[in-house]
């Protein structure tokens, strides 16, 4: 049994004043975390493609329209209050904006103590300190430095840190990252991404990374899930997946990072991009068709499963359906 | 002797905008803030030169200052800046208006907010166009902005939707679209594609490299993406804290990085090769209100000698290109 799983998950949001308009986040997607083997996976796509979503269901936060989020085996939604607080407890999120995290007028310790109220973690005052000490010494933070001051005192980079401290005072079982470094400088991403890569290495913790930056991902991750409009389009070892992408959107994908290497030439030798784009995703054709410079009469008639390549890689395209279907639309690590 | 403007002669003659000297500071409760401390560039016509640095470097403060966008408690301490011999800084809010969009224009950062919400997209097309050039018909405006659409490779149809019908990559070619309405010599990019995704960004950044190739415009890029940056411009001016570390030609600079600030930027970026190596500056940016003696980047720099808490470097030539080190001083004497 996996710690957390979303089976099959599908999200609908619905909106429109006047006309009703229906957008699918996320489609019929599955995802297990599991505690025993403590992995970091990378969920990437471009903005639309419900990488926040899936975070915020896998918090708990919004509800599936189909599908279900099991905890521990179980159905998240039919959890009594009590169990709830656990889950809030153990699993913890780092989201974009270093910012908006902090309230300006009170002084950085205010995220710590919070939690350690509500959360009933520490006995006394000198505890409390202690506790805050600790995790602040984790993510390589000097406390001296850091508590007692107010948030516009600290930089981006010691913000975001501080914000990974106040998750991992939690004694968290599962983290989801969402765009961590996206607000920080090139220089102060790698002390975050460090913090990260210890919480995993010696807490052994599982980390879900979710961006749109494939870099860091590449560096900081040991499996990865492409996303597009919703859907797994391809996942498995991050090395293999960005050295060797089989999907054309993930082709596009990496063949569109600029590389900080001049003699290289921007999507040299990469997959083309096609600018049509007409109405994407009617239920039975390929989401991608619209956009891909490989499309077959196939990929209008019907979408296509995820093909097991290999033992580490799934993709779900045409290209490679002479390759068996992948057994579940689980994507296990 | 300003060693710092030491291009040859018939360069300088060729050079579109200049900026000497230019100073700008704000003037806050807690001191000044020496945002722009003296740096000098020179742009070519039809050169992209990309400006890059930390946040808090100064850099979206130089485009504020060219674009003579600098609103209280900021003020131009003093330098020039040059267009063709017309000095920016002296000219007139009316004078200056004539110049903005017409001759300078700006591609702002985050399109997602520089768009009015509640107005049609032909309409923010046309709004600069009619302030410069109030004779033309309405039919003449209507195909005027369908060449610019299409010129940034969107429908005619998006010029009669509002900015949230529109993805954020074609709000951001939108934004082009406004900026080359008037066909200017210089345009100002701040970091216009930081909120889009990887292929977005490609495709808008291809789209503003043909336009600068068709229109022969110069652009100046600003931005702290050093891999954007390796892929889009000829020169690379690195600033950090007010002032230029080093300036030169963009494959001399990744190549051979002569400014220890430069190398570790350039040491900082992820590439394809071995897995988990991250590394990052050490130290912070200083504050600009209590800069420290010497040069700025003295109290973060792995090669800092006795001199550079004392002095401050100039900019000089070294290699065919500028550097503001201490490290460069005996070459200089040669």
């Amino acid at each position: 049994m996996s710690y957390l799983e979303l089976r099959n998950v599908t999200k609908v949001f619905t909106g429109g004043m006047f006309r009703k308009t229906t957008t699918v986040a996320v489609d019929n997607f599955s995802l297990e975390v599991d505690v025993e083997s403590p992995f970091i996976r990378a969920l990437v796509g471009e903005s639309g493609s419900g990488k926040t979503t899936i975070a915020l269901m896998m918090l708990g936060f919004i509800t599936p329209t189909r599908g279900e989020m099991l905890y521990k085996g179980r159905n998240f939604q039919k959890l009594p209050r009590k169990e709830r607080q656990i889950f809030r407890r153990e699993v913890q999120a780092i989201f974009q904006d270093p910012f908006g995290v902090y309230n300006p007028f009170y002084k950085v310790d205010h995220v710590f103590d919070v939690p350690i109220a509500k959360m009933h973690l520490a006995r006394s005052t000198a505890e409390r300190q202690a506790l805050k000490e600790e995790v602040l010494r984790a993510v390589g933070l000097r406390p001296e430095e850091t508590l007692g001051r107010y948030p516009h005192q600290l930089s981006g980079g010691q913000r975001q840190r501080i914000t990974i401290a106040r998750a991992l005072l939690m004694r968290p079982k599962f983290i989801i990252a969402d765009e961590p470094v996206s607000m920080v400088d090139a220089s102060l991403r790698a002390t975050i991404l460090e913090s990260l890569i210890r919480l995993n290495r010696e807490l052994r913790i599982p980390i879900l990374y979710i961006t749109h930056d494939l870099t860091t991902a590449y560096h900081l991750c040991d499996n990865i899930i492409i996303l597009y409009l919703g859907s797994i389009v391809e996942s498995g070892n991050v090395e293999h997946v960005i050295k060797n992408p089989k999907h054309p959107y993930t082709q596009l994908l990496v063949g569109s990072i600029p590389w900080p290497d001049p003699s290289r030439r921007w999507g040299e030798g990469q997959v083309p991009i096609v600018v049509d784009r007409e109405a994407s995703g009617t239920d039975n054709q390929c989401k991608f068709a619209p956009r891909c410079p490989f499309v077959m009469p196939i990929c209008r008639e019907s979408r296509p499963p995820l093909f097991q390549l290999n033992n580490d890689r799934s993709v779900a395209c045409y290209l490679y359906k002479d390759k068996p279907v992948a057994e579940s639309s689980s994507y296990l690590f | 002797m300003n060693q710092s403007t030491n291009q040859s002669l018939s360069q300088r003659d060729h050079l579109l905008l200049k900026i000497e000297e230019l100073k700008v500071f704000y003037h806050t409760d807690e001191g000044t803030v020496k945002a722009v401390d003296g740096i000098n560039i020179g742009l070519a016509m039809g050169e992209r030169l990309g400006l890059v640095g930390e946040s808090g470097c100064g850099k979206s403060t130089v485009a504020m200052a060219i674009m003579g966008l600098i609103k209280p408690p900021g003020r131009i301490e003093g330098g020039k800046i040059l267009l063709e011999d017309v000095d920016l800084t002296r000219l007139s809010e009316w004078e200056m208006r004539m110049f903005r969009l017409n001759r300078i224009s700006l591609i702002p950062q985050g399109a997602m907010n520089s768009l009015n919400p509640v107005s049609r997209v032909k309409d923010q097309i046309i709004d600069g166009i009619k302030a410069h050039n109030q004779q033309l018909s309405e039919s003449e405006l209507n195909s005027r902005v369908y060449e610019l659409l299409e010129s940034v490779g969107l429908r005619r149809d998006v010029a009669r939707m509002y900015p949230h019908e529109l993805s954020g990559g074609m709000k951001q070619r939108v934004c082009v679209a406004i900026a080359i309405s008037l066909h200017p010599q210089v345009i100002i990019a701040d970091e216009p594609t930081s909120a889009l995704d990887v292929v977005v960004q490609r495709e808008v950044m291809e789209t503003i490299g043909r336009l600068q190739q068709e229109l022969n415009v110069s652009i100046i890029l600003l931005g702290h993406d050093m891999g954007l940056m390796a892929q889009f411009v000829d020169r690379l001016a690195v600033m950090y804290a007010g002032k230029l570390a080093e300036i030169g030609s963009v494959k001399d600079l990744f190549a051979q990085p002569l400014h220890p600030y430069t190398q570790l930027l350039i040491a900082s970026l992820p590439t394809l090769g071995k897995r988990g190596v991250f590394k990052g500056i050490p130290g912070l940016t200083p504050s600009l209100v209590n800069v420290p003696p010497g040069c700025l980047f003295h109290p973060r720099c792995p090669r800092a000698m006795d001199i550079c808490s004392l002095e401050v470097p100039a900019l000089k030539e070294v290699d065919g290109r500028q550097v503001a080190c201490h490290l460069y001083n005996s070459e200089v004497l040669i």
